[in-house]
């Protein structure tokens, strides 16, 4: 089995190419360049390298969201054109269960937080056994007061990660009521490789897609849509 | 004989997903278009966050499609090429991201092209005839450009707006006499019941150079003779401020067309672009060229708006020139007219 992994949901891009029990080739970047001009560059370079040839793979797997809107669409219709021309299915893993997958096995709960603006993080809440993912709160967007006082609910010891940890940084240390732990850099962002060892068990499970049918799951409306139902309330 | 070159063409840089076959840059073995537009006009204009997403849904099932429709596969397929600018930046990512990786995991030379030259090159497939060099007025609504099609691919800018695209005044003084989005077509239809006469409306033309357009003045005037009724408690006439502003749009664009003809001894005069489908500009172009005595082309309207057909027949020279896009094409959104 050989899965093409592909992560542009937020400030990182990344590709890898991982079979059942490896990340074969990984290429991971953080600075400002858009995705739009290194995701497709980073992945033949990790096929090259590997000299592993596009038509070998069974499965796409993408960063399926929330994230940046631009990103997360870069990364779907790379996806769907390589399923469209390959005929292979996608997996569309969320991007909050693959950026906590990074710290598989703690004992205590991951709590990834992307920073999604207007004082709300994308958010979720994760806990693991042996290589397993659980979710224990869903992913969403959330005031990040409100996810904080979540974690403090569980009374269990937490890591936090992504890249709303830095953004919201003050506010964790202030109102954090359980031990914690803030991810080192490695650990904190979206890769690819992690994308896809998760994506090995999303595909084993069968829970796969077509190219035709996936889409990003952005987990909000566009502005205009937001501002038209706010409008058509009153 | 030389082989026959297959395209296969995406377009996505505003609010229509399209997908088409084309052969030899003339023959249009399929032309699907998938049009957002009835979910634009509850916002009155095209939503690029939105135009967006309905792309991402809806960009693979149009692609499959124009395959099929053409009896052919992505293998038989000697190109990818895909519109990257000018355009809206989201909109035009995905079609740019989607062609990038089928045209790799095909293993398939890649072509960009520019939409200006696509709504150009729209003429090519019903008018076998006809060849560079032309003279073209493209008219949308995101650009006003009177260009001179020297070569296939060789294109000089003769006249341009400098301030609102012919289409955009019409969809804003569509909004702005209750007729709603889009405003070309719905302007063209009232202004069939209306007198082009009934009101003067000043004519968008530049003082320092004769070939440019100025479009916002216009509307402005429309804005205000309307405000004017409205102060005078004079019931307005829509259908005859439809004709009359569209008057004196047409009236602009056909006088500046022939002044250029003039000007460069063009003898072919060409239309391109959503509103080249404007039935008061088609009739009265094709007047004016009769008058002078010069051959008048035009799309016709299924291929004046955005599709692939027309990114298919400009791809098409594109790839033959040698024209080629790496790993690393991005979407270029504000993309002039002859660069690269």
């Amino acid at each position: 089995m050989l899965i093409l992994a592909l992560e542009s949901s937020g400030l990182v891009a990344s590709a890898a190419l991982v079979s059942e029990d490896k990340v074969i080739g990984e290429y991971t970047s953080n600075f400002k360049k858009t995705h739009s001009q290194t995701l497709l560059p980073m992945m033949d370079a990790v096929l090259k390298l590997t000299g592993i040839d596009i038509k070998e793979i069974d499965a796409v797997a993408v960063s399926g969201g929330p994230g940046s809107f631009t990103g997360l669409r870069i990364g779907s219709a790379t996806a769907k054109g390589m399923g469209l021309a390959l005929d292979v299915p996608i997996i569309n893993v969320p991007t909050l269960e693959a950026i906590a997958y990074n710290a598989c096995g703690t004992e205590g709960v991951v709590c990834p937080l992307m920073d999604a603006r207007r004082n709300q993080g994308y958010t979720g809440v994760y806990e693991f056994e042996g290589d397993t993912i659980r979710t224990i709160i869903e992913q969403q967007a959330l005031p990040v007061e409100e996810i904080i006082s979540r974690v403090n609910a569980l009374g269990r010891k937490v890591i936090y990660l992504g890249d709303g940890v830095p953004v919201y940084r003050d506010i964790i240390e202030k109102s954090t009521a359980v031990p914690y732990l803030i991810a080192p850099m490695h650990m904190s962002v979206q890769r690819a490789g992690t994308l896809g060892a998760l994506a090995v068990q999303y595909y084993k499970a069968g829970r796969v897609e077509t190219a035709a049918e996936h889409h990003p799951d952005y987990l909000r409306p566009s502005q205009a849509e937001r501002e038209y139902a706010e409008k058509h309330e009153k | 004989m030389d082989k026959d070159i297959y395209i296969l063409a995406i377009e996505s840089s505003c609010d229509e997903t399209a997908a088409a076959v084309v052969k030899n840059g003339r023959e249009v073995l399929s032309n699907v278009i998938y049009s957002q537009i009835d979910i634009h006009t509850l916002f009155g204009g095209v939503v690029p966050e939105i135009a967006s997403r309905k792309h991402i849904e809806k960009i693979n099932p149009v692609i499959s499609r124009a395959l099929s429709d053409s009896g052919m596969t992505l293998s038989e397929m000697d190109a990818v090429a895909v519109t990257y600018g000018p355009g809206l930046v989201g909109p035009l990512l995905v079609g740019v991201a989607e062609a990038k990786a089928l045209a790799y995991a095909a293993g398939k030379p890649l072509v960009p092209v520019h939409h200006i030259e696509g709504h150009i090159c729209a003429n090519y497939v019903e008018n076998k005839d006809l060849e560079p060099p032309f003279l073209c007025m493209v008219v949308s609504g995101g650009h006003t450009h009177l260009v001179m099609v020297n070569d296939y691919a060789d294109y000089t800018i003769l006249g341009r707006t400098r301030d609102d695209a012919a289409g955009e005044a019409f969809d804003k003084v569509a909004r702005a006499i209750g007729l709603g989005y889009p405003g070309g077509p719905k302007i063209d239809k009232a202004a069939r019941e209306g007198d082009p006469r009934a009101i003067e409306f000043p004519r968008g033309h530049v003082r320092e150079s004769d070939l440019d357009f100025s479009f916002s003045g216009v509307k402005s005037a429309v804005l205000n003779y309307l405000n004017d009724c409205h102060m005078k408690g004079i019931e307005v006439n829509t259908t005859d401020v439809a004709a009359s502003f569209q008057a004196s749009i047409v009236e602009v664009i056909v006088e500046h067309t022939m002044l250029a003809a003039r000007e460069t001894g063009a003898r072919k005069i060409a239309l391109a672009g959503g509103v080249a489908s404007n039935t008061a500009l088609r009739t009265a172009m094709e007047e004016a060229c009769a008058h002078h005595g010069y051959s008048f082309y035009k799309p016709s309207p299924l291929l004046c708006t955005d599709n692939a057909a027309m990114i298919g027949a400009a791809g098409y020279y594109d790839f033959i020139n040698g024209i080629r896009a790496g790993l690393d094409l991005n979407a270029v959104p504000n993309l002039k007219l002859g660069e690269r």
